[in-house]
């Protein structure tokens, strides 16, 4: 009976919410906070947005800025309903991260149709700007092409020519085996097989013997969370890497390679938008994130939450109003973008993010200095390289200009 | 032929008898208090939410047709919440079904697929029975999730809303909570008349005791099979309606946890009970979306709910209110 | 070179190794399920809650503790054990005798609990556990390449189920237990402390599934997701297995190993929902599982 009655209660605030909406930017932090993402996004992304809200002394354009977070549990019908709600409801002006493509996808169609802004930070499915892109959309941090490129290209320019996937089965999986093999045929290499597992396998030996026995120069992961982490594991058990063959994990995050430990990970090749020991800048503000959440290290989901943050608050101070979702994301498509965690960039016509995207190899325990000093840089791929050209996405907000 | 004598067999003819007719009566005040709630509600409380409350009661209904008055504990019916969802989700989309028949076609394959289930699992008893369930609605997770028209993880998105009998637009948020309040009404007295028939009397003697009932010349099994339908198809039809409030259909609604979360409310609002799939609905609905700012801690709760539950409140909400006051609720 | 299906036979040879080895973890896992069903008629939905907590345990001494994986072997499932039987006499005691399903949804509840509680504490990517020194390495078989740590966990599993068969089904203590699940009251009359038995037998399976941890942290991610992903699939092997026999699921367990396994060559996607189908047809075929004893 209370619980009907305290929700009765806030209901009747709704005329008062209906009120107070023009007078506040409210911001929604929506991930997974109880599954497979929490690591890499969850709580660290609402830390990560309060960082940046502060950054402007909490008021923009002499608005109040509030943040509110939800969980969404990886169910896209979750994620709409929380989404419509804070819409409809609770006057959310923008909806930040959203890991997993499915839920990702919803938020963006939700968003879209109420004319607010969605600046997505943690899902991959390069879709948020090719067929599924909106006016209202903005795809931060990273997406499956850039992955596919970062790794698959500079994995074998680097001599990895031949190939063999581990694809987890189910969309996103497949399409990062799909972006990346056609890289790889791309630059001279060839792939010997594929091997589609189920989600949440738990023993990997038996995919991964086939793919020794492929005999192929590379393994590629195309996987995410606990599968990457156990295909990890038992390929270090079972010799893979002793036995020349290398691994490269198409979707890893630092908290990943925490988990494995050095010990299991070392020479792993990944790409990353983000890495908190790349220079000063990036250090000092990680070190200041890691002091408000139990001493972890940034992922690059995280920091692009902040800059996604940060970059819409200099959007609203531009514009001096927030209820047009449109037109705030067309004025942070107008602004070049320039953070300390990302440097300088832009965002482009579908909404896709550009900045330089990074190839590191995970160091063997030796060469690391303690705790999160996982990655040495191999190469940076320019932004101008490292994301799939305006013209081949199937963007209609790009189709139509033309 | 006295009096008495013929008026029992006319209330038979018409096919309840006076004892269950009175019964029938005694639950009239209820009925109207949820109807006038039902009547209320949306000018106070968020429509959208409203109806996800509809859809998962109506579930929990169907679900507990099967379980507290049948006995039979499933644990698929998640199969047929899904199937109905996805069915339901792309006919209004890519065949552009309008939105009854699109309901129609995600309620008739969740009875199918009732009937398909039933006839394999109802040879079974007790735990066998629900573990039967399970695998073939793991089983059935598993064709979704690698059926094209499914969509994978990301469902089918986009579900137009559609209008009631071509006439009215449905995209509005009331428009749409009357017609579900309907529907879920029409569910709800379906379940109420249905049990208090002669066909529910004879589910509850097989319940209690199976062998009696079968020596008494009823066919057992195909009562039982004839329920755990009647119980998928509005299994269905509230997995069809939650997929054109959400306009979404995915892979969670056919996955076990789904099946897990149906049968907390019906425990939680009391098995066997007519209101208390209502309550349990309503309240872990509210629960959940209450806690979804505490993140990780709403699964804690719900477990705790769980545990709470069967140690102290085996009766749930509406078990422990009909024992207090006295009368079948 | 000669093929199956398409598949070279060396090829085949290690797919089945692996199968077996996977099998056998499985049977080790089942061993503590089916025990406490089959003896105690608790369907034991926490079981997977118990084993990411052995495997957790064995993280903990070894963090903060420094105790390493030998010991650990040892200690975290006598703790989780003690733990269990804990639980058996606040909780489970109370619904003795009830319906079964009760004690099912008891044991959900649990599992959402236990696990939320390990999620909100230590995140879901998991903490490393190195594998013990002793055990590092591997031989090369010719077909394969065999790390020492699966043959060690062949090993373990193959030891633990003969002992566990062995008590249950040729001791006097196997016995009483199994007298005392049919006729308690009966039993106790013979001067047998019937609810310390159960408590004791709750906490043994208990303490099988948190050994099962321990052995699995070095190979499996160790996190608080690691028991759900698993709990549905030892069930289904107990239940083929048949609920009341224990040399049921050890069966299984080996042979679902190998099926897997084949399927992972054959069509590797359905590697997952095998067990299902496999389930879905024996409870068809007999009703009480291959073992099983109808209730």
């Amino acid at each position: 009976m209370r619980i009907a009655s305290r929700v009765l209660a806030l209901a009747c605030l709704l005329p008062l919410a209906a009120l107070a909406q023009g007078k506040v930017v409210k911001i929604g932090v929506l991930n997974d906070q109880s599954g497979l993402y929490t690591d890499l996004g969850g709580p660290g992304s609402v830390v990560a947005a309060k960082m940046a809200a502060e950054e402007f002394g909490n008021k923009v354009a002499g608005m109040p800025i509030e943040i509110v977070t939800a969980d969404h549990q990886n169910k896209p019908d979750i994620a709409s309903s929380i989404a419509t709600k804070w819409i409809d409801v609770d006057g959310v002006d923008a909806i930040l991260d959203v890991p997993n493509s499915g839920c990702a996808l919803a938020v963006a169609k939700v968003v879209a149709d109420k004319n607010k802004v969605f600046i997505n930070s943690g899902a991959a499915t390069s879709n948020l700007t090719g067929k599924n892109c909106t006016p209202n959309t903005v795809h931060w941090t990273y997406d499956t092409w850039a992955l596919a490129n970062g790794t698959g290209k500079e994995v074998v320019r680097a001599g990895g020519k031949t190939w063999f996937f581990l694809t987890a089965d189910y969309e996103f999986g497949k399409q990062l085996e799909k972006d990346t093999r056609a890289v790889v045929e791309a630059n001279g290499g060839k792939v010997l097989g594929a091997v589609l597992h189920p989600l949440n396998a738990s023993d990997f030996s038996s995919f991964l013997l086939q793919a020794q026995s492929s005999k192929a120069n590379i393994i590629g992961l195309a996987n995410a969370g606990g599968d990457t982490i156990n295909s990890i594991k038992a390929a270090s058990e079972f010799g893979i890497v002793a036995g020349g063959q290398k691994l490269a994990g198409l979707l890893v995050f630092i908290t990943d390679v925490h988990s494995l430990g050095l010990k299991a990970a070392n020479g792993l090749q990944l790409t990353s938008a983000f890495y908190w020991d790349h220079d000063d800048k990036t250090r000092a503000w990680a070190k200041k994130f890691a002091a408000r959440h139990n001493g972890k290290m940034p992922s690059m989901v995280q920091a692009g939450v902040y800059a996604g943050v940060l970059h819409y608050l200099k959007a609203i101070q531009a514009l001096k109003s927030k209820d047009d979702g449109k037109a705030v994301v067309a004025k942070m498509k107008e602004l070049p973008t320039d953070d300390p965690l990302f440097g300088k960039g832009t965002i482009r016509t579908d909404g896709r993010k550009i900045h330089p995207m990074y190839l590191f190899e995970v160091k063997k325990p030796a060469e690391s200095k303690g705790p999160w000093d996982y990655y040495k840089l191999i190469r940076e791929i320019p932004a101008d390289q490292a994301f799939r050209p305006l013209s081949q996405g199937d963007c209609p907000l790009v189709t139509a200009k033309k | 032929m006295t009096a008495r004598v013929e008026a029992e067999t006319k209330a038979a003819a018409r096919g309840l008898s006076p004892a269950r007719n009175n019964e029938v009566r005694s639950l009239r005040v209820p009925i109207a208090i949820l109807i006038g709630i039902c009547l209320v509600a949306p000018f106070v409380i968020y429509p959208v939410f409203l109806m996800k409350m509809l859809c998962w009661a109506l579930f929990a209904c169907a679900f507990n047709l099967l379980l507290g008055y049948v006995g039979l504990l499933s644990f698929g019916h998640a199969l047929f919440f899904g199937a109905a969802g996805y069915l339901t989700a792309y006919a209004a989309q890519t065949w552009g079904f309008p939105f009854e028949l699109a309901l129609l076609t995600g309620m008739v394959t969740a009875a199918v697929l009732g009937l398909l289930v039933g006839w394999l699992a109802i040879r079974r008893q007790g735990i066998y029975f629900a573990m039967i369930t399970l695998a073939l609605a793991q089983m059935f997770y598993f064709f979704c999730l690698r059926a094209p028209f499914t969509g994978g993880e990301d469902g089918i998105q986009g579900v137009p809303r559609g209008k009631l009998l071509g006439l009215v637009s449905l995209e509005g948020n009331l428009t749409l909570y009357w017609v579900v309040l309907a529907i879920f009404l029409f569910g709800f007295f379906f379940i109420v008349r249905v049990i208090h028939s002669p066909f529910g009397q004879v589910l509850k003697a097989v319940r209690e005791n199976e062998p009696r009932a079968v020596s008494l010349g009823y066919r057992a099994d195909q009562y039982k099979l004839i329920a755990f339908v009647l119980s998928a198809a509005l299994s269905g039809l509230a997995g069809g309606m939650k997929a054109i409030v959400f306009q979404l259909a995915s892979l969670t609604d056919v996955y076990w946890t789904t099946s897990g979360e149906v049968i907390l409310m019906v425990l939680l609002g009391g098995l066997g009970t007519v209101f208390g799939p209502v309550v349990g609905a309503v309240v872990i609905v509210c629960v959940e979306s209450f806690l979804a700012q505490l993140g990780g801690w709403v699964t804690v709760v719900q477990g705790g709910l769980f545990v709470v539950c069967v140690l102290a409140f085996r009766r749930g909400i509406i078990g422990e209110l009909s024992r207090l006051l006295h009368r079948p609720l | 070179m000669t093929t199956v299906f398409g598949v070279p036979l060396q090829a085949l040879f290690s797919q089945v190794l692996v199968g077996l080895i996977n099998g056998s973890f499985y049977a080790l896992l089942s061993l503590g399920l089916a025990i406490i069903f089959g003896l105690l008629n608790i369907v034991n939905f926490a079981h997977g809650a118990f084993y990411m907590l052995g495997a957790l345990g064995a993280w903990l001494l070894l963090e903060h503790l420094g105790i390493g994986y030998w010991p650990a072997l040892i200690i975290s499932p006598l703790i989780v054990g003690l733990f269990g039987a804990l639980i058996e006499r606040t909780m489970l005691k109370r619904i003795r005798g009830l319906d079964p399903i009760y004690g099912l949804l008891l044991t959900f509840g649990l599992a959402l609990v236990i696990q939320g509680v390990a999620r909100n504490y230590f995140g879901v990517s998991g903490e490393p556990y190195d594998m013990p020194p002793q055990l590092t390495g591997g031989k090369n078989l010719g077909f394969m390449f065999l790390p020492n740590y699966r043959a060690w966990v062949v090993l373990v599993s193959v030891l633990l189920c003969t002992l566990t068969w062995f008590v249950t089904e040729r001791t006097r203590l196997g016995s009483y237990l199994r007298a005392a699940t049919e006729n308690p009251l009966l039993v106790q009359a013979f001067g047998i402390n019937v609810p310390r038995l159960i408590t004791l037998t709750y906490g043994l399976g208990v303490g099988l599934a948190a050994l099962a941890g321990v052995m699995a942290a070095p190979i499996y991610r160790v996190s608080p997701l690691m028991g759900s992903d698993l709990i549905i699939v030892v069930f289904a092997v107990v239940v083929i297995g048949g609920m009341g026999s224990i040399f049921g699921s050890i069966l299984t367990g080996f042979a679902l190993g190998v099926i897997e396994g084949l399927t992972k060559v054959y069509y590797p996607e359905a590697s997952s929902t095998v067990v299902f189908v496999i389930m879905a047809i024996v409870l068809m075929v007999k009703p009480a599982g291959l073992f099983g004893r109808t209730a």
